[in-house]
Protein backbone atom coordinates (compact mmCIF):
# COMPACT_ATOMS: atom_id res chain seq x y z
CA UNK A 1 0.00 0.00 0.00
CA UNK A 2 1.15 3.54 -0.74
CA UNK A 3 1.66 5.86 2.19
CA UNK A 4 -1.75 7.12 3.29
CA UNK A 5 -2.67 10.78 3.00
CA UNK A 6 -2.63 12.66 6.29
CA UNK A 7 -2.82 16.17 4.84
CA UNK A 8 -5.89 18.23 5.65
CA UNK A 9 -6.99 21.74 4.80
CA UNK A 10 -8.20 24.24 7.39
CA UNK A 11 -9.65 27.32 5.68
CA UNK A 12 -6.86 27.35 3.11
CA UNK A 13 -4.05 26.42 5.50
CA UNK A 14 -2.56 23.19 4.23
CA UNK A 15 -1.46 20.92 7.07
CA UNK A 16 0.87 17.99 6.31
CA UNK A 17 -0.99 16.11 9.05
CA UNK A 18 -3.86 17.00 11.39
CA UNK A 19 -1.67 17.48 14.48
CA UNK A 20 -1.37 21.06 15.73
CA UNK A 21 0.11 22.26 19.02
CA UNK A 22 -2.30 24.07 21.31
CA UNK A 23 -1.74 27.69 22.29
CA UNK A 24 -0.01 28.17 25.63
CA UNK A 25 1.48 24.69 25.71
CA UNK A 26 4.18 25.03 23.07
CA UNK A 27 5.69 28.47 23.67
CA UNK A 28 6.67 29.97 20.34
CA UNK A 29 7.83 26.65 18.87
CA UNK A 30 11.54 27.11 19.44
CA UNK A 31 11.36 25.84 23.03
CA UNK A 32 10.53 22.38 21.65
CA UNK A 33 12.85 22.24 18.64
CA UNK A 34 15.39 20.19 20.61
CA UNK A 35 12.82 17.48 21.35
CA UNK A 36 10.93 16.98 18.10
CA UNK A 37 11.16 17.78 14.40
CA UNK A 38 8.97 20.83 13.90
CA UNK A 39 8.75 19.84 10.22
CA UNK A 40 6.84 16.69 11.19
CA UNK A 41 3.80 18.33 12.78
CA UNK A 42 0.80 19.93 11.09
CA UNK A 43 0.91 23.46 12.53
CA UNK A 44 2.18 25.47 15.48
CA UNK A 45 -0.18 27.71 17.42
CA UNK A 46 1.69 30.30 19.45
CA UNK A 47 1.11 31.47 23.02
CA UNK A 48 -1.81 33.93 23.19
CA UNK A 49 -0.61 37.34 22.01
CA UNK A 50 -1.82 40.81 22.94
CA UNK A 51 -0.92 44.33 21.77
CA UNK A 52 1.19 45.08 24.86
CA UNK A 53 3.28 42.65 26.95
CA UNK A 54 1.22 41.15 29.75
CA UNK A 55 2.52 40.18 33.19
CA UNK A 56 0.04 37.41 33.88
CA UNK A 57 -1.23 36.21 37.25
CA UNK A 58 0.59 35.80 40.58
CA UNK A 59 1.91 32.34 41.55
CA UNK A 60 1.08 29.53 42.21
CA UNK A 61 -0.26 29.37 38.68
CA UNK A 62 -0.53 25.62 38.16
CA UNK A 63 -1.61 22.60 40.14
CA UNK A 64 -1.92 18.97 39.20
CA UNK A 65 -5.32 17.29 39.61
CA UNK A 66 -6.38 13.67 38.97
CA UNK A 67 -5.76 13.03 35.28
CA UNK A 68 -5.26 16.71 34.59
CA UNK A 69 -3.98 20.07 35.70
CA UNK A 70 -5.37 23.50 36.50
CA UNK A 71 -3.62 26.58 35.17
CA UNK A 72 -4.14 30.26 35.76
CA UNK A 73 -1.22 31.77 33.86
CA UNK A 74 -3.21 34.88 32.99
CA UNK A 75 -2.09 35.19 29.35
CA UNK A 76 1.46 36.30 30.17
CA UNK A 77 3.04 37.13 26.80
CA UNK A 78 5.68 39.25 25.12
CA UNK A 79 3.29 41.51 23.16
CA UNK A 80 3.08 42.01 19.39
CA UNK A 81 6.24 44.14 18.99
CA UNK A 82 8.53 41.64 20.72
CA UNK A 83 6.79 38.82 18.89
CA UNK A 84 7.76 40.37 15.57
CA UNK A 85 11.36 41.14 16.51
CA UNK A 86 12.18 38.15 18.76
CA UNK A 87 9.97 35.24 17.68
CA UNK A 88 9.21 35.63 13.98
CA UNK A 89 12.87 35.30 12.78
CA UNK A 90 12.98 31.71 14.08
CA UNK A 91 9.50 30.88 12.79
CA UNK A 92 10.65 32.05 9.35
CA UNK A 93 13.14 29.15 9.25
CA UNK A 94 10.49 26.43 9.39
CA UNK A 95 7.98 25.46 6.71
CA UNK A 96 5.28 24.30 9.14
CA UNK A 97 2.37 26.77 9.21
CA UNK A 98 2.38 29.13 12.20
CA UNK A 99 -0.97 30.28 13.55
CA UNK A 100 -1.03 33.16 16.01
CA UNK A 101 -3.43 32.94 18.92
CA UNK A 102 -4.57 36.48 19.76
CA UNK A 103 -6.70 38.23 22.33
CA UNK A 104 -7.64 41.79 23.13
CA UNK A 105 -8.18 43.62 26.40
CA UNK A 106 -10.91 45.58 24.65
CA UNK A 107 -13.08 44.95 21.60
CA UNK A 108 -11.06 47.44 19.55
CA UNK A 109 -7.79 45.77 20.49
CA UNK A 110 -8.92 42.54 18.83
CA UNK A 111 -9.32 44.38 15.53
CA UNK A 112 -6.07 46.36 15.87
CA UNK A 113 -4.07 43.24 16.68
CA UNK A 114 -5.58 41.33 13.76
CA UNK A 115 -4.47 44.15 11.45
CA UNK A 116 -0.91 44.05 12.87
CA UNK A 117 -0.74 40.29 12.32
CA UNK A 118 -2.29 40.54 8.85
CA UNK A 119 0.93 42.04 7.45
CA UNK A 120 3.28 39.38 8.90
CA UNK A 121 3.90 37.03 5.94
CA UNK A 122 5.22 34.23 8.20
CA UNK A 123 1.83 33.89 9.90
CA UNK A 124 -0.52 31.46 8.15
CA UNK A 125 -3.63 32.27 10.15
CA UNK A 126 -5.06 33.55 13.40
CA UNK A 127 -6.84 31.81 16.24
CA UNK A 128 -9.00 34.18 18.24
CA UNK A 129 -9.10 33.52 21.96
CA UNK A 130 -12.51 34.36 23.38
CA UNK A 131 -12.33 31.66 25.98
CA UNK A 132 -9.55 32.20 28.51
CA UNK A 133 -11.15 31.60 31.90
CA UNK A 134 -8.36 33.27 33.86
CA UNK A 135 -8.55 36.94 32.96
CA UNK A 136 -11.40 39.41 33.17
CA UNK A 137 -10.69 41.04 29.84
CA UNK A 138 -9.61 39.36 26.67
CA UNK A 139 -11.29 36.10 27.21
CA UNK A 140 -14.29 34.55 28.76
CA UNK A 141 -16.50 37.66 28.76
CA UNK A 142 -16.52 37.47 24.97
CA UNK A 143 -16.72 33.71 24.94
CA UNK A 144 -19.95 33.16 26.85
CA UNK A 145 -22.25 35.67 25.16
CA UNK A 146 -23.04 34.94 21.49
CA UNK A 147 -23.56 38.63 20.63
CA UNK A 148 -20.24 39.70 22.19
CA UNK A 149 -18.47 36.80 20.47
CA UNK A 150 -19.93 37.75 17.11
CA UNK A 151 -18.79 41.34 17.62
CA UNK A 152 -15.20 40.23 18.39
CA UNK A 153 -15.12 37.91 15.40
CA UNK A 154 -16.41 40.51 12.97
CA UNK A 155 -13.80 43.03 14.20
CA UNK A 156 -11.01 40.50 13.66
CA UNK A 157 -12.54 39.61 10.29
CA UNK A 158 -12.30 43.25 9.25
CA UNK A 159 -8.66 43.40 10.44
CA UNK A 160 -7.31 40.43 8.52
CA UNK A 161 -7.84 38.38 5.39
CA UNK A 162 -5.86 35.49 6.86
CA UNK A 163 -7.75 32.32 7.76
CA UNK A 164 -9.64 32.98 11.00
CA UNK A 165 -10.13 30.30 13.63
CA UNK A 166 -12.19 31.00 16.76
CA UNK A 167 -11.34 29.05 19.91
CA UNK A 168 -14.48 28.25 21.87
CA UNK A 169 -15.04 27.95 25.59
CA UNK A 170 -16.71 24.89 27.10
CA UNK A 171 -17.97 27.03 29.99
CA UNK A 172 -21.33 27.70 28.33
CA UNK A 173 -24.78 26.15 28.43
CA UNK A 174 -24.97 25.50 24.69
CA UNK A 175 -21.72 25.46 22.73
CA UNK A 176 -23.60 25.14 19.43
CA UNK A 177 -25.18 28.60 19.90
CA UNK A 178 -21.70 30.09 20.34
CA UNK A 179 -20.32 28.12 17.38
CA UNK A 180 -23.06 29.33 15.02
CA UNK A 181 -22.71 32.94 16.17
CA UNK A 182 -18.96 32.86 15.38
CA UNK A 183 -19.44 31.26 11.97
CA UNK A 184 -22.14 33.79 11.07
CA UNK A 185 -19.73 36.59 12.06
CA UNK A 186 -17.04 35.34 9.69
CA UNK A 187 -15.08 32.51 11.34
CA UNK A 188 -13.41 30.19 8.80
CA UNK A 189 -12.94 27.41 11.34
CA UNK A 190 -13.60 26.65 15.01
CA UNK A 191 -11.31 25.10 17.60
CA UNK A 192 -12.63 23.60 20.82
CA UNK A 193 -12.45 23.17 23.69
CA UNK A 194 -10.46 25.62 25.77
CA UNK A 195 -10.07 24.70 29.45
CA UNK A 196 -12.96 24.07 31.83
CA UNK A 197 -13.07 26.40 34.82
CA UNK A 198 -12.07 24.53 37.95
CA UNK A 199 -10.66 24.87 41.43
CA UNK A 200 -8.40 23.07 43.88
CA UNK A 201 -8.30 23.53 47.66
CA UNK A 202 -5.61 22.91 50.27
CA UNK A 203 -7.49 21.44 53.24
CA UNK A 204 -4.62 22.01 55.67
CA UNK A 205 -4.37 25.73 54.89
CA UNK A 206 -8.08 26.12 54.11
CA UNK A 207 -7.04 28.12 51.06
CA UNK A 208 -7.35 27.74 47.29
CA UNK A 209 -4.14 26.35 45.82
CA UNK A 210 -4.02 28.77 42.88
CA UNK A 211 -3.35 32.43 43.62
CA UNK A 212 -6.09 33.22 41.09
CA UNK A 213 -8.45 30.95 43.14
CA UNK A 214 -9.86 29.34 39.97
CA UNK A 215 -8.08 28.02 36.91
CA UNK A 216 -8.59 26.17 33.65
CA UNK A 217 -8.69 22.37 33.73
CA UNK A 218 -6.89 20.53 30.94
CA UNK A 219 -5.55 17.05 30.30
CA UNK A 220 -7.10 13.59 29.92
CA UNK A 221 -9.74 14.43 32.54
CA UNK A 222 -11.58 16.73 30.09
CA UNK A 223 -11.45 14.51 27.00
CA UNK A 224 -15.01 13.11 27.23
CA UNK A 225 -16.44 16.64 27.56
CA UNK A 226 -14.38 17.82 24.60
CA UNK A 227 -15.40 14.87 22.42
CA UNK A 228 -19.06 15.52 23.12
CA UNK A 229 -18.78 19.21 22.27
CA UNK A 230 -16.76 18.61 19.09
CA UNK A 231 -19.38 16.09 17.98
CA UNK A 232 -22.23 18.55 18.67
CA UNK A 233 -20.53 21.46 16.89
CA UNK A 234 -19.26 19.49 13.88
CA UNK A 235 -22.82 18.38 13.12
CA UNK A 236 -24.15 21.92 13.37
CA UNK A 237 -21.68 23.94 11.26
CA UNK A 238 -20.17 23.62 7.79
CA UNK A 239 -16.72 25.08 8.60
CA UNK A 240 -13.84 22.80 9.71
CA UNK A 241 -13.66 21.98 13.42
CA UNK A 242 -10.38 21.49 15.29
CA UNK A 243 -10.65 19.15 18.27
CA UNK A 244 -8.83 19.95 21.53
CA UNK A 245 -9.04 18.42 24.98
CA UNK A 246 -6.86 15.84 26.70
CA UNK A 247 -5.35 14.32 23.56
CA UNK A 248 -2.41 12.19 24.67
CA UNK A 249 -2.25 9.48 22.00
CA UNK A 250 -3.09 8.81 18.36
CA UNK A 251 -6.14 6.89 19.57
CA UNK A 252 -7.44 10.02 21.30
CA UNK A 253 -6.74 12.08 18.18
CA UNK A 254 -8.55 9.63 15.90
CA UNK A 255 -11.58 9.62 18.20
CA UNK A 256 -11.86 13.39 17.74
CA UNK A 257 -11.61 12.97 13.98
CA UNK A 258 -14.40 10.38 14.03
CA UNK A 259 -16.47 12.86 16.06
CA UNK A 260 -16.09 15.36 13.21
CA UNK A 261 -12.81 17.18 13.73
CA UNK A 262 -10.72 17.91 10.62
CA UNK A 263 -7.60 18.50 12.73
CA UNK A 264 -6.66 18.27 16.40
CA UNK A 265 -4.49 20.16 18.88
CA UNK A 266 -2.12 18.58 21.37
CA UNK A 267 -1.85 20.65 24.55
CA UNK A 268 -1.10 19.36 28.03
CA UNK A 269 0.60 16.28 26.53
CA UNK A 270 3.45 18.58 25.35
CA UNK A 271 4.29 19.18 29.02
CA UNK A 272 4.64 15.47 29.84
CA UNK A 273 6.36 14.54 26.64
CA UNK A 274 7.83 17.33 24.51
CA UNK A 275 7.84 15.05 21.47
CA UNK A 276 4.16 14.06 21.92
CA UNK A 277 2.84 15.93 18.85
CA UNK A 278 5.26 14.19 16.51
CA UNK A 279 4.64 10.79 18.10
CA UNK A 280 0.89 11.21 17.70
CA UNK A 281 1.29 12.13 14.00
CA UNK A 282 3.50 9.07 13.38
CA UNK A 283 1.09 6.76 15.18
CA UNK A 284 -1.91 8.16 13.30
CA UNK A 285 -0.18 7.22 10.06
CA UNK A 286 0.55 3.73 11.42
CA UNK A 287 -3.13 3.33 12.28
CA UNK A 288 -4.15 4.22 8.72
CA UNK A 289 -1.62 1.77 7.28
CA UNK A 290 -2.64 -1.04 9.61
CA UNK A 291 -6.32 -0.51 8.84
CA UNK A 292 -5.93 -0.06 5.09
CA UNK A 293 -7.28 3.50 5.14
CA UNK A 294 -5.84 5.55 2.27
CA UNK A 295 -6.87 9.00 3.44
CA UNK A 296 -7.38 10.50 6.91
CA UNK A 297 -10.20 12.58 5.46
CA UNK A 298 -12.24 9.40 5.11
CA UNK A 299 -12.40 9.28 8.91
CA UNK A 300 -13.62 12.84 9.50
CA UNK A 301 -17.07 12.60 11.04
CA UNK A 302 -17.22 8.88 10.21
CA UNK A 303 -18.67 8.06 13.61
CA UNK A 304 -21.36 5.40 13.36
CA UNK A 305 -24.36 6.28 15.49
CA UNK B 1 17.51 15.42 25.90
CA UNK B 2 14.88 12.83 26.67
CA UNK B 3 15.93 9.31 27.65
CA UNK B 4 14.74 6.02 29.12
CA UNK B 5 16.42 5.03 32.33
CA UNK B 6 16.62 2.04 34.65
CA UNK B 7 16.56 2.32 38.42
CA UNK B 8 19.85 1.10 39.89
CA UNK B 9 19.04 1.71 43.56
CA UNK B 10 16.49 3.63 45.62
CA UNK B 11 17.52 3.90 49.27
CA UNK B 12 15.89 5.68 52.22
CA UNK B 13 18.72 7.68 53.78
CA UNK B 14 16.70 9.46 56.47
CA UNK B 15 13.00 9.17 57.33
CA UNK B 16 11.09 10.15 54.09
CA UNK B 17 14.32 11.08 52.25
CA UNK B 18 15.56 8.84 49.42
CA UNK B 19 18.57 8.61 47.14
CA UNK B 20 17.66 7.23 43.73
CA UNK B 21 20.41 6.18 41.33
CA UNK B 22 19.50 5.53 37.69
CA UNK B 23 21.19 4.85 34.37
CA UNK B 24 21.85 7.78 32.02
CA UNK B 25 23.54 8.29 28.65
CA UNK B 26 27.24 9.32 28.77
CA UNK B 27 26.38 12.82 27.52
CA UNK B 28 24.80 13.57 30.92
CA UNK B 29 28.40 14.06 32.04
CA UNK B 30 28.31 17.56 30.51
CA UNK B 31 25.62 18.63 33.01
CA UNK B 32 26.40 21.54 35.33
CA UNK B 33 25.82 21.39 39.06
CA UNK B 34 22.49 23.08 39.75
CA UNK B 35 20.81 21.75 36.63
CA UNK B 36 17.83 19.43 37.06
CA UNK B 37 15.96 16.56 35.46
CA UNK B 38 12.20 16.08 34.96
CA UNK B 39 11.24 12.55 35.97
CA UNK B 40 8.13 10.82 34.69
CA UNK B 41 7.25 8.52 37.54
CA UNK B 42 5.14 6.16 35.45
CA UNK B 43 3.61 6.09 31.95
CA UNK B 44 0.04 6.38 33.29
CA UNK B 45 -1.85 9.66 33.60
CA UNK B 46 -1.82 9.81 37.40
CA UNK B 47 0.36 11.50 38.39
CA UNK B 48 0.09 13.41 35.14
CA UNK B 49 3.09 15.72 35.29
CA UNK B 50 6.80 15.10 35.56
CA UNK B 51 8.59 15.95 38.80
CA UNK B 52 11.70 18.16 38.83
CA UNK B 53 14.79 17.07 40.82
CA UNK B 54 18.20 18.69 41.08
CA UNK B 55 21.22 16.57 40.16
CA UNK B 56 22.66 15.10 43.35
CA UNK B 57 25.47 13.17 41.71
CA UNK B 58 26.76 11.85 38.40
CA UNK B 59 29.32 9.17 37.68
CA UNK B 60 30.16 5.90 36.01
CA UNK B 61 30.69 2.34 37.17
CA UNK B 62 32.13 -0.77 35.56
CA UNK B 63 29.72 -3.06 33.80
CA UNK B 64 29.80 -5.76 31.15
CA UNK B 65 26.56 -4.52 29.59
CA UNK B 66 27.86 -1.53 27.58
CA UNK B 67 30.32 -1.34 24.69
CA UNK B 68 32.85 0.72 26.59
CA UNK B 69 32.56 -1.38 29.74
CA UNK B 70 31.26 1.51 31.81
CA UNK B 71 27.73 2.68 32.61
CA UNK B 72 26.91 6.31 33.35
CA UNK B 73 24.49 7.04 36.19
CA UNK B 74 22.76 9.99 37.71
CA UNK B 75 21.44 10.30 41.20
CA UNK B 76 18.71 12.39 42.78
CA UNK B 77 17.91 13.05 46.44
CA UNK B 78 14.23 13.53 47.18
CA UNK B 79 11.74 13.78 50.00
CA UNK B 80 8.37 12.02 49.90
CA UNK B 81 5.91 14.92 50.00
CA UNK B 82 3.00 13.76 47.81
CA UNK B 83 1.64 11.22 45.39
CA UNK B 84 4.44 11.42 42.80
CA UNK B 85 7.31 11.12 45.25
CA UNK B 86 5.47 8.35 47.15
CA UNK B 87 5.26 6.37 43.91
CA UNK B 88 8.90 7.12 43.20
CA UNK B 89 9.89 5.75 46.61
CA UNK B 90 8.27 2.41 45.80
CA UNK B 91 10.42 1.81 42.71
CA UNK B 92 13.00 -0.95 42.71
CA UNK B 93 16.15 -1.84 40.82
CA UNK B 94 15.30 -2.55 37.17
CA UNK B 95 12.14 -0.37 37.08
CA UNK B 96 11.82 2.06 34.16
CA UNK B 97 11.81 5.85 34.22
CA UNK B 98 11.48 8.47 31.49
CA UNK B 99 13.82 11.42 32.00
CA UNK B 100 14.05 14.89 30.48
CA UNK B 101 17.27 16.78 31.09
CA UNK B 102 19.64 18.10 32.13
CA UNK B 103 17.56 21.29 32.12
CA UNK B 104 18.04 24.92 33.15
CA UNK B 105 21.03 26.99 34.17
CA UNK B 106 23.38 25.71 36.86
CA UNK B 107 25.88 27.28 39.26
CA UNK B 108 28.90 29.25 38.05
CA UNK B 109 32.05 28.36 39.99
CA UNK B 110 33.83 31.70 39.60
CA UNK B 111 37.30 32.59 40.94
CA UNK B 112 38.73 29.42 42.52
CA UNK B 113 40.85 31.35 45.04
CA UNK B 114 37.86 32.58 47.06
CA UNK B 115 36.20 30.46 49.72
CA UNK B 116 32.99 28.75 48.59
CA UNK B 117 30.21 28.95 51.17
CA UNK B 118 27.40 26.47 50.50
CA UNK B 119 24.10 26.94 52.33
CA UNK B 120 21.29 24.41 52.18
CA UNK B 121 18.46 22.67 53.94
CA UNK B 122 16.62 19.39 53.35
CA UNK B 123 16.57 18.33 49.71
CA UNK B 124 18.21 21.68 48.95
CA UNK B 125 21.45 19.89 49.81
CA UNK B 126 21.10 17.78 46.65
CA UNK B 127 22.50 20.18 44.02
CA UNK B 128 25.05 21.47 46.55
CA UNK B 129 26.61 18.01 46.82
CA UNK B 130 27.36 17.78 43.12
CA UNK B 131 28.56 21.39 43.20
CA UNK B 132 30.86 20.62 46.16
CA UNK B 133 32.36 17.66 44.32
CA UNK B 134 33.45 20.00 41.54
CA UNK B 135 34.51 22.94 43.71
CA UNK B 136 36.73 20.96 46.11
CA UNK B 137 39.20 20.29 43.29
CA UNK B 138 40.32 23.92 43.30
CA UNK B 139 38.76 25.72 46.23
CA UNK B 140 38.14 25.69 49.94
CA UNK B 141 34.51 24.65 50.41
CA UNK B 142 32.38 25.06 53.54
CA UNK B 143 28.82 23.79 54.01
CA UNK B 144 26.17 25.37 56.22
CA UNK B 145 23.32 22.88 56.54
CA UNK B 146 20.05 23.56 58.32
CA UNK B 147 16.72 21.91 59.03
CA UNK B 148 13.93 21.59 61.55
CA UNK B 149 15.64 18.57 63.12
CA UNK B 150 18.52 16.16 62.54
CA UNK B 151 16.45 14.15 60.05
CA UNK B 152 16.47 17.11 57.62
CA UNK B 153 20.26 17.27 57.65
CA UNK B 154 21.30 14.82 54.97
CA UNK B 155 24.48 13.30 53.67
CA UNK B 156 26.79 15.33 55.92
CA UNK B 157 29.24 12.42 55.95
CA UNK B 158 29.35 12.49 52.14
CA UNK B 159 30.19 16.19 52.15
CA UNK B 160 32.89 15.66 54.80
CA UNK B 161 34.37 12.83 52.76
CA UNK B 162 34.94 15.35 49.97
CA UNK B 163 36.92 17.50 52.39
CA UNK B 164 34.12 20.03 52.93
CA UNK B 165 34.10 21.75 56.32
CA UNK B 166 30.52 21.44 57.63
CA UNK B 167 28.47 23.53 60.05
CA UNK B 168 25.00 22.39 61.09
CA UNK B 169 22.09 24.17 62.75
CA UNK B 170 18.66 22.72 63.55
CA UNK B 171 15.53 24.41 64.89
CA UNK B 172 15.28 21.93 67.77
CA UNK B 173 19.01 21.54 68.38
CA UNK B 174 18.97 17.76 67.74
CA UNK B 175 22.04 18.23 65.54
CA UNK B 176 24.60 21.04 65.56
CA UNK B 177 23.75 24.49 66.89
CA UNK B 178 20.18 25.28 67.90
CA UNK B 179 18.72 27.98 65.67
CA UNK B 180 18.74 29.05 62.07
CA UNK B 181 21.50 28.09 59.69
CA UNK B 182 21.60 31.71 58.53
CA UNK B 183 22.72 32.75 62.06
CA UNK B 184 25.70 30.43 61.76
CA UNK B 185 26.32 31.70 58.24
CA UNK B 186 26.30 35.34 59.35
CA UNK B 187 29.08 34.68 61.89
CA UNK B 188 31.14 33.23 59.07
CA UNK B 189 30.38 36.10 56.67
CA UNK B 190 31.78 38.64 59.15
CA UNK B 191 35.25 37.23 58.50
CA UNK B 192 34.78 36.24 54.84
CA UNK B 193 37.37 37.39 52.30
CA UNK B 194 36.45 39.75 49.49
CA UNK B 195 36.54 36.89 46.98
CA UNK B 196 34.12 34.60 48.82
CA UNK B 197 30.97 33.32 47.08
CA UNK B 198 27.71 31.99 48.54
CA UNK B 199 25.78 29.15 46.87
CA UNK B 200 22.36 28.45 48.40
CA UNK B 201 19.51 26.02 47.85
CA UNK B 202 16.58 25.38 50.14
CA UNK B 203 13.17 26.67 51.22
CA UNK B 204 12.23 30.19 50.09
CA UNK B 205 12.39 31.83 53.58
CA UNK B 206 15.94 30.50 54.03
CA UNK B 207 16.98 31.76 50.59
CA UNK B 208 15.49 35.18 51.32
CA UNK B 209 17.44 35.36 54.59
CA UNK B 210 20.63 34.33 52.75
CA UNK B 211 19.98 36.96 50.07
CA UNK B 212 19.65 39.66 52.75
CA UNK B 213 22.95 38.57 54.29
CA UNK B 214 24.65 38.55 50.89
CA UNK B 215 23.51 42.13 50.36
CA UNK B 216 24.52 43.20 53.88
CA UNK B 217 28.06 41.79 53.56
CA UNK B 218 28.36 42.52 49.80
CA UNK B 219 29.21 38.92 48.94
CA UNK B 220 28.20 37.45 45.55
CA UNK B 221 25.46 34.86 45.98
CA UNK B 222 23.80 32.36 43.68
CA UNK B 223 20.50 30.81 44.76
CA UNK B 224 18.78 27.73 43.35
CA UNK B 225 14.99 27.98 43.46
CA UNK B 226 12.31 25.32 43.58
CA UNK B 227 8.89 25.79 41.93
CA UNK B 228 5.87 23.89 40.71
CA UNK B 229 6.32 23.43 36.99
CA UNK B 230 4.60 21.49 34.21
CA UNK B 231 6.98 21.46 31.24
CA UNK B 232 10.53 22.27 32.42
CA UNK B 233 11.41 23.89 29.09
CA UNK B 234 10.01 27.42 29.41
CA UNK B 235 6.65 26.93 27.70
CA UNK B 236 3.96 26.63 30.38
CA UNK B 237 5.01 29.75 32.35
CA UNK B 238 3.78 28.03 35.50
CA UNK B 239 7.03 28.35 37.46
CA UNK B 240 7.80 32.06 37.07
CA UNK B 241 9.38 34.30 39.73
CA UNK B 242 9.64 38.08 39.71
CA UNK B 243 12.85 39.56 38.36
CA UNK B 244 14.42 42.70 39.82
CA UNK B 245 12.81 45.02 37.24
CA UNK B 246 9.31 43.65 37.69
CA UNK B 247 6.26 45.88 37.80
CA UNK B 248 2.73 45.46 36.52
CA UNK B 249 3.53 47.87 33.67
CA UNK B 250 6.89 46.33 32.77
CA UNK B 251 6.58 42.65 33.64
CA UNK B 252 9.90 40.95 34.39
CA UNK B 253 9.05 37.33 35.06
CA UNK B 254 11.78 34.70 34.91
CA UNK B 255 11.12 31.00 34.41
CA UNK B 256 12.65 28.93 37.21
CA UNK B 257 12.99 26.07 34.70
CA UNK B 258 14.77 27.91 31.92
CA UNK B 259 16.22 31.19 33.26
CA UNK B 260 17.10 29.32 36.49
CA UNK B 261 16.84 27.34 38.65
CA UNK B 262 20.10 29.06 39.67
CA UNK B 263 19.90 32.86 39.78
CA UNK B 264 22.15 35.65 40.97
CA UNK B 265 20.23 36.75 44.07
CA UNK B 266 20.51 40.37 42.89
CA UNK B 267 18.56 39.58 39.70
CA UNK B 268 15.42 38.64 41.66
CA UNK B 269 12.75 40.64 43.43
CA UNK B 270 12.56 39.25 46.98
CA UNK B 271 9.14 39.43 48.62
Amino acid sequence: MNRPNLAVDIAGINLRNPVMTASGTFGYGREFSEYLDLEKIGAIITKGLSMKPKAGNPTPRIVETPGGMLNAIGLQNVGIDAFITEKVPFLRTISTPVIVNLYGNTLDEYGELAARIDVIPEVAGVEVNISCPNVKQGGIVFGTDPRAAAEVVSLVRRGTTKPLIVKLSPNVTDVVVMAKACVDAGADALSLINTLTGMAIDLQKRRPILANITGGLSGPAIKPVALRMVWQVARAVTVPVIGIGGIMTATDALEFILAGATAIQVGTANFLDPSAAQTIAVEMEEYLVQNGIADIRDLIGALVV
Amino acid sequence: MQFKSLVLSNIEVSPAYYRLRMTAPPSIGAAQAGQFVMVRVNPAIDPLLRRPFGLFDLGTFETEYTDCGRQTFLEILYKVVGKGTAMLSSLHQGDHLDILGPLGKGFTAGDPSGEKLLVGGGVGLAPLYYLARQLVRESKVELFAGGRNKEDVLCITEFERLGVETYVATDDGTLGAQGLVTEVLEERLRKASSSATIFACGPYPMLRAVALLAAKYAIPCQVSLEAYMACGVGACLGCVVKGKDHSEVTPDYRCVCKDGPVFDYADLLWS
